[in-house]
């Protein structure tokens, strides 16, 4: 039977989507993410035991849920902890879901919100959010992220323990906090997004699997938050992108948005990513707050999916929103990619006298935009030097034979 | 409930106390601290006298060494201190910019070790 053939497979993608609600319930049980994050590994391990020969229970979550919470009070009753707030949790046999604290009851939102605060260091954020809510291991995330896995390890250890000697709370901000709060969320589900997303083809296929994390957190977080803009504009941005995803390398090389086969384009992501995008423009015509950075970039990444041929694209369009955007977030990256969108409205030119001050010159794409706009100027030579200083700016392959071959191309001429 | 130590710590030498500015501060400050008080979050704060009244002690060897003076040569010092006590560290925090924008220097927020 193939059902049997699959199970591994099965209890490994049930595992990894319920990480998060199991961790996360069992956390607010007991007060602990040692006590959740261990009773939920036994939890699997007891599925794969048990699963093959008894089959997959109707409700696995659930299933799950149950076995950690009594191997959590198998342990706290094995190492008779004292801490009263153990002691209270055993003493609870009621199932029913928790009491709202927060605009939104859900613990995994609870959760996101600690593992994103603002007292933990941005690349822990990052890691524990998937190590507690994607269910990621260790060993996973450190590939992801091209660290050792015992940097990593620690990196995890040190932040959940800061979490528990400072006393950070699982709870959702209140509603006076929850904006800033919820941008720290976002900002670790982007992060986590563009590391899968930057991975070149032939890379560990690891990497590539974080951005399909980043897209079923963010589309966790529309759940749970369904009324935030800026939501709603992260999970547009990351689906517009992802949609482009198979066309964005091809031979082991670098194939730039107008170069790309747009039939190959994933069309239920970009209906999707569309309709998030129009829902988010409804919002603000309706007089909701102005769009945030991430409503802005999904809008400009929907103009561009926008165009069945790249020389269809609403140049003007994107660069008023890119004057926008960069209203929201003055950034010399923003004001670079803004330039990029003037190249083609007012010409290069006009793109070089706002390229040139910006300095970027540890960024390889500032170099490579330099390197074009001077080709398309005809100048070869300054050209040139620039395509070899943005091939020595970047460790990424697909990037530098990209690279390389423009850059051969102009002295072939 | 846990407590925490929220330090005010200075580069350079106090700001004049005479100055309009330093008034304020202490004005804001008091006021802020009686907050503290009726929320119930006190447990002790005080502010210290400059670092050049300082004196070291080294009582680890056999004979106690007494010197003017800090240990270290670290340009940032101590000026003062809260203690509080509260639900977490979010509240914590809140607490620690209401402190920072009363005395006028940024404050680091470190919890107690544990009963």
């Amino acid at each position: 039977m193939t059902s049997s053939q699959d199970l591994p497979a099965r209890i490994d993608r049930i595992y990894r989507e319920e990480h998060g609600r199991v961790v996360a319930s069992l956390a607010r049980r007991f007060g602990d993410l040692d006590i959740a994050e261990d009773a939920a590994g036994e939890a699997l391990l007891a599925a794969v035991e048990q699963w093959p020969d008894e089959g997959i229970p109707p409700n696995p979550g659930g299933w799950l849920t149950s076995t950690a919470v009594h191997r959590a009070i198998d342990r706290i009753r094995r190492e008779s902890l004292r801490d009263t707030k153990h002691r209270a949790a055993i003493m609870i046999t009621d199932d029913t879901p928790h009491e709202s604290t927060g605009p939104v009851e859900d613990d995994r939102l609870r959760l996101m919100f600690t593992c994103c605060h603002p007292a933990l260091p941005a690349e822990a954020r990052v890691a524990l959010t998937l190590r507690l809510l994607g269910g990621l291991t260790t060993e996973e995330i450190a590939r992801g992220f091209l660290v050792p896995e015992t940097t990593m390890a620690r990196r995890l250890t040190r932040a959940k323990a800061k979490i528990k000697a400072a006393n950070i709370p699982f709870r959702v901000p209140d509603s006076s906090d929850v904006t800033d709060r919820l941008g720290a969320v976002l900002n670790v589900v982007h992060l986590v997004f563009n590391e899968g997303y930057l991975a070149g083809a032939g890379d560990d296929p690891v990497r590539a699997e974080l951005s399909d994390e980043a897209i079923r957190l963010g589309r966790l977080l529309r759940t749970l938050l369904p009324d935030e803009g800026e939501v709603a504009g992260l999970l547009a941005l990351m689906l517009l992108i992802d949609a482009r995803r198979s066309t964005r390398v091809a031979g082991g090389e670098l194939v730039r948005l107008d170069e790309q086969d747009r039939g190959a384009w994933d069309p239920e992501l970009i209906a999707e990513g569309h309709a998030l995008v129009r829902e988010c423009l409804a919002r603000v015509a309706g007089g909701g707050p102005g769009p945030g950075t991430y409503q802005l970039m999904a809008a400009i990444n929907a103009v561009h999916t926008d165009a069945s041929d790249a020389r269809d694209t609403d140049w003007g369009q994107i660069v008023q929103l890119y004057d926008r955007l960069h209203a929201v977030t003055p950034t010399p990256i923003v004001a670079m990619n803004r330039a990029i969108a003037v190249a083609e409205l007012d010409g290069p030119e006009v793109a070089l006298a706002i390229v040139d001050p910006l300095r970027l010159e540890d960024y390889h794409a500032w170099h490579a935009t330099r390197a074009d706009l001077l080709r398309r100027l005809g100048r070869g030579s300054e050209s040139r030097s620039a395509y070899d200083a943005a091939i020595a700016a970047t460790d990424n392959s697909a990037e530098q034979t990209y690279l390389r071959r423009r850059r051969d191309q102009l002295s072939a001429r | 409930m846990t407590q925490y130590m929220i330090s005010v710590n200075h580069i350079g030498p106090y700001p004049d106390p005479t100055t309009e500015e330093a008034q304020a501060s202490f004005a804001a400050t008091g006021a802020f601290n009686e907050r503290l008080m009726e929320a119930g979050q006190w447990v002790f704060a005080g502010g210290l006298q400059p670092l050049d009244t300082a004196t070291a002690v080294d009582g680890r060897g056999g004979d106690v060494t007494v010197t003017d003076g800090a240990f270290s040569e670290s340009k940032e010092y101590l000026g003062g201190f809260w203690v509080i006590d509260v639900a977490d560290l979010d509240e914590a925090l809140k607490i620690a910019a209401e402190g920072s924008k009363a005395c006028g220097q940024a404050v680091v927020v470190r919890p107690f070790q544990g009963e």
